[in-house]
Formats: C-alpha cells, sequence, structure tokens
C-alpha cells in the first residue's frame, strides 16, 4: 500500500533534525548519512506501527538511537576517531560564536559520557521533553534529568577551566579579592 | 612575646579568635570569593553551552533534507508492497 502523503511528509520534515541527531552520536557527516538512511528504510517498513497523531520525531528518534546502540557501537573505535570529518558538515561556519570557542565546545562536547551528551542534545538542541527524551532512551524521566545536569555541569567545568585562563580580569579580581582579606 | 600579652590587653580577648582567624580568614577568603565569582562564571557559562549547542545542532539541520533522502523517502512511499 502507498504511504499517506501527510505521513511521508511528516517523515520529511523530520529527517534534518534527525540527521543532526545522528551526526552528534556518530560524529562523522558520512555515518551519520549512512544511520539516517537505515532509519528511514525500517521506519518506512513498519509504518503500520506508527500511530498517526503522536509525536514522529521521538518514533523516528527511537528507532535511529536503537539501530546506533545494536550497530554501530560494534564499531566504537572507528566512530570516535570523529574529529576531522565533522569539520565538513559546517558548511556555514558559525562564525557569531567564534571559531576557536567553538571548537572548544565541540572538544569538551565530545568528552562527555556518550548517554550524558545524548540526554543533553535531545533536551538542549532537539527540543524534546524530559518525557519524549526518557522515552526515546528508553529510560526513567529521573535518569534523563540527572544526565542532562551532570552533562551541564561537566561541560561548565571543561568550558570554565578556559574562560578563567582566557578572561585576565577573572584572574586579577580572585586576586585582588583574596589579597584584600589579608 | 609576654610583653605582647601584658601590652595588648583588648587584643587578648581577641586572641583566641585571632588565633583561628588566619585558617578561617584563609578557608573563607579562598571558598568565599571563587564560589561567588563560579556561580557567575556558571551562569554566562550554562547560557553559552545552550547557545553553541544550538548553534551546533541547527547547524545542521539549515542543511535541509539531502537530495537522496528525499528520492530515497519518495520512492518508497510510492511503492505498492516492497516496503513489506
Amino acid at each position: 500500500m502507498k504511504l499517506d502523503p501527510a505521513i511521508r511528509d511528516q517523515v520529511l520534515a523530520t529527517v534534518p533534525s534527525l540527521r543532526a541527531f545522528a551526526i552528534s552520536l556518530c560524529g562523522n557527516i558520512d555515518r551519520a548519512d549512512d544511520l539516517v538512511q537505515e532509519t528511514l528504510l525500517r521506519a518506512l517498513a513498519h509504518i503500520d506501527s506508527f500511530q498517526p497523531g503522536t509525536n514522529m520525531p521521538a518514533w523516528l528518534f527511537t528507532i535511529l538511537r536503537n539501530l546506533f546502540r545494536s550497530e554501530y557501537r560494534k564499531r566504537r573505535r572507528e566512530v570516535e576517531d570523529a574529529d576531522g570529518r565533522y569539520a565538513d558538515t559546517l558548511k556555514s561556519n558559525p562564525e557569531q560564536t567564534g571559531r576557536v570557542e567553538f571548537e572548544e565546545f565541540r572538544a569538551a562536547l565530545s568528552r562527555l559520557p556518550s548517554d550524558q551528551r545524548e540526554a543533553l542534545i535531545l533536551v538542549g538542541a532537539s527540543g524534546f521533553s524530559y518525557e519524549d527524551a526518557a522515552n526515546i532512551c528508553g529510560c526513567a524521566v529521573g535518569t534523563i534529568k540527572s544526565r542532562v545536569n551532570r552533562a551541564r555541569t561537566r561541560l561548565a567545568d571543561l568550558l570554565a577551566i578556559d574562560s578563567v585562563d582566557d578572561f585576565g580580569p577573572d584572574r586579577a579580581t580572585r586576586a585582588v579579592l583574596a589579597g584584600g582579606r589579608n | 612575646m609576654k610583653s605582647r600579652k601584658t601590652a595588648n590587653i583588648e587584643p587578648a580577648a581577641a586572641e583566641p579568635a585571632e588565633a583561628d582567624k588566619p585558617e578561617a580568614q584563609d578557608g573563607m577568603g579562598r571558598t568565599l570569593t571563587p564560589r561567588k565569582t563560579e556561580v557567575r562564571l556558571g551562569r554566562e557559562i550554562q547560557v553559552r553551552i545552550g547557545q553553541q549547542l544550538r548553534a551546533m545542532y541547527d547547524d545542521v539541520v539549515n542543511q535541509g533534507v539531502p537530495d537522496h533522502i528525499t528520492d530515497l523517502v519518495r520512492r518508497l512511499s510510492e511503492q505498492d508492497d516492497g516496503a513489506q
């Protein structure tokens, strides 16, 4: 049977976000596109199990995540060498935030445990609710919340070290305040 | 040492406190001040984390749907039974 065009459009509308999520998991645009393609093949083959009116993005994200976990995890060592290719995906260089700062951020993000990074992306970038993110990851809402919190804290720690080094005044202010006490 | 004790009667009362102070001060001075800085720094960084996270993500989102994906979805959605 043919696919309802409305459903098809919902699928297509989710693809850009699905790719962004896939890249955040794989760290590599080619693998991410393979993963997205596999996800769509699987989703369309089982489109009957999607209930119209429910959350299409959450459904597709769940399929993609499960595929990634089951297949791509086995190739972890390859997946880890994400760095070089990722830059290629950034066609519009985000100048507004600064290239160096952006690279620092990416480096910090890559140092997070994958479950924390995933939770942070789903909630902080994809815009899913904690409940949806929990469903996608197959865990409790509280688990997602704590992963997101830990991810933010860890990122802040990693980035704060750079900030203190970067901004001389902060260091000077500390020294003055510390000195003023004595 | 002893001359101090006799000379400073008022400080003598403060002496026990003073004996504690050097340590307490260090403890206070070095933990309290950085804490304030860290809280402020922490907020700035949380805002920045949010912005950069979305900037990174949206950079990919804004690339839209690659042609081969559009073709794939259209092809599959037109199939009569191939998808099963």
